[in-house]
């Protein structure tokens, strides 16, 4: 090729590269690799430029919302009913339980005329909504369980509860499915439930293998008492297979549903799925 | 004088040694804006408290705090890559045959006590090594040992209901939490010694990391002198 010719002519004494001294080397082989370095140590700059660029879904950049997606569906895989919380005697239970966040708990309250309102919108048979006193949730059978509870924060108690299963109350008002009827097949089963304080104010929403779980109950009382005002009553979720933050106070009203509902720290940045 | 290019370390071993350096620096940044959010940890003795994880002044220096969404965030979207990156670091030491040079024999634990000897100035002639002197092979192998227990015990605060075992082998979940945040301390120490061990070595021995090769000088006695971080 005439141009390589050309340069040949130009530089005639140019050495092979297995010619160069050892000093030439060393050199060479330096600055090339320090170039490819520091061009390499951009990369993680723009990453992060990238990151803080992006706009915000839910709080968080959409990337990360992708991602934490992802690991939901990973987390779901293994997500079994099978897999309990560890459980403890009941001397090991906190006797001062930690009360954290009183979010949608603000204003009058009369626990004396509190209902619990249960919907799901649908066609046919399986369009439900009516409401349930306390009776109704003692009614069912009553499950005591001593467990770790988890806050998101990072601290954990051992925590002494006492309700009814969230799947009993299902099952027993036939709630859930899209048919109206027990669940012949997982398909029938809505994807979500929501749970709303009765004042709208704290509201959270569950994947349903979650609700359904074995240990997520419907609480009413603690440590062998009925539930304190701080501490939700007269009805509040307790689902060990999430952090704290799922496990809402002073139940309101409950819904199953297709869409995600909305949830009140997902909105602000977390985790929608939180689950343990 | 005589000068001779080595080829040290693969460019492999390179780009993990490289790649890691900031996915775990956004592991422990992220870690400790989770951390903030509940941090009870302190060394102490009796009523004296020796150290506290950490005085309020470093969590407002840093701006660690009321960042816990985001700090979760981050964790969480970053272990995979801190993962994949330590699995393909032990995967290719293992195929390569570069873990040879890496884990330690019965000999390394004397010996690394040579070599801190040699190193605090206190004994005069180190002991005979290759590419890794003891203390070296101890504290790489080790820190990967540090990495799979940062991955375990993260799964086991991460999904402690869902992986209850991995939880139970820890001691439990607040076990696990404590274990999981002294292994991040360990990081730390780790960088300290190793930083000060790289500025000890010298130019010689940081250009062998970034560019791979080492320059052995074959001086009058004809013996060859090397130093390593």
């Amino acid at each position: 090729m005439e141009t390589q010719d050309n340069q040949n002519e130009q530089m005639p004494n140019l050495p092979e590269r297995d010619e160069l001294t050892t000093e030439q080397q060393i050199r060479r082989r330096t600055i090339k690799a320090f170039a490819l370095f520091g061009a390499a140590s951009l990369v993680p700059f723009g990453v992060w430029k990238w990151i803080q660029q992006q706009p915000k879904v839910n709080g968080l950049p959409k990337t990360f919302r992708t991602v934490l997606g992802g690991n939901e569906a990973i987390a779901s895989l293994f997500l079994s009913h099978n897999h309990l919380a560890p459980t403890f005697p009941p001397e090991d239970a906190a006797k001062k339980v930690r009360v954290n966040g009183s979010d949608g708990m603000k204003g009058d309250f009369d626990p004396a005329t509190w209902s619990l309102k249960v919907e799901q919108t649908a066609s046919g048979e399986a369009n439900r909504r009516f409401t349930l006193l306390l009776e109704d949730i003692k009614a069912l059978p009553k499950v005591e369980q001593v467990i770790e509870f988890k806050c998101v924060e990072g601290w954990s108690q051992i925590q002494h509860w006492g309700g009814a299963r969230f799947a009993d109350f299902v099952a027993k008002y036939g709630v859930g499915t899209r048919s109206g009827h027990p669940a012949q097949s997982a398909g029938d089963w809505y994807q979500y439930v929501g749970l709303e304080t009765p004042n709208g104010g704290y509201y959270v929403g569950l994947d349903i293998e979650s609700a359904l779980h074995p240990q997520t109950l419907l609480a009413y009382e603690m440590n062998g008492q009925p539930l304190t005002g701080p501490h939700g009553a007269p009805l509040r979720l307790l689902i060990p297979v999430k952090y704290g933050v799922k496990n809402l106070k002073r139940i309101g009203r409950i819904f199953f549903t297709d869409q995600r509902p909305r949830d009140f720290w997902h909105e602000r940045g977390y985790d929608y799925f939180v689950g343990l | 004088m005589k000068r001779i290019i080595d080829n040290k370390h693969p460019l492999a071993i390179r780009w993990f040694h490289w790649v890691n350096f900031p996915l775990l620096g956004i592991m422990i940044w992220s870690g400790l804006l989770i951390y903030w959010a509940y941090h009870p940890y302190k060394i102490q003795v009796g009523d004296w408290v020796l150290v506290k994880f950490f005085p309020d002044w470093l969590f407002i220096a840093l701006k660690l705090r009321r960042r816990l969404a985001e700090g979760m965030a981050w964790h969480f979207v970053f272990m995979w890559l801190f993962m994949l990156n330590g699995l393909f670091y032990v995967g290719y030491t293992w195929l390569s045959g570069e873990w040879r040079y890496l884990i330690p024999d019965r000999h390394s634990f004397r010996e690394a006590w040579d070599v801190v000897l040699h190193d605090l100035g206190i004994r005069k002639i180190a002991p005979l090594q290759t590419k890794y002197n003891a203390a070296q092979k101890i504290a790489y192998s080790g820190v990967i040992l540090m990495g799979l227990g940062s991955l375990l015990t993260g799964l086991a605060i991460y999904k402690p209901i869902q992986f209850a075992w991995v939880t139970w082998l820890f001691g439990g979940y607040t076990s696990a939490r404590v274990i999981h945040f002294a292994l991040t301390m360990g990081y730390l120490l780790f960088f300290v010694v190793h930083i000060l061990q790289v500025i000890r070595a010298g130019w010689n021995n940081f250009r062998s990391m970034v560019a791979g090769f080492d320059v052995i000088d074959y001086g009058n006695t004809g013996q060859s002198e090397r130093t390593d971080a």
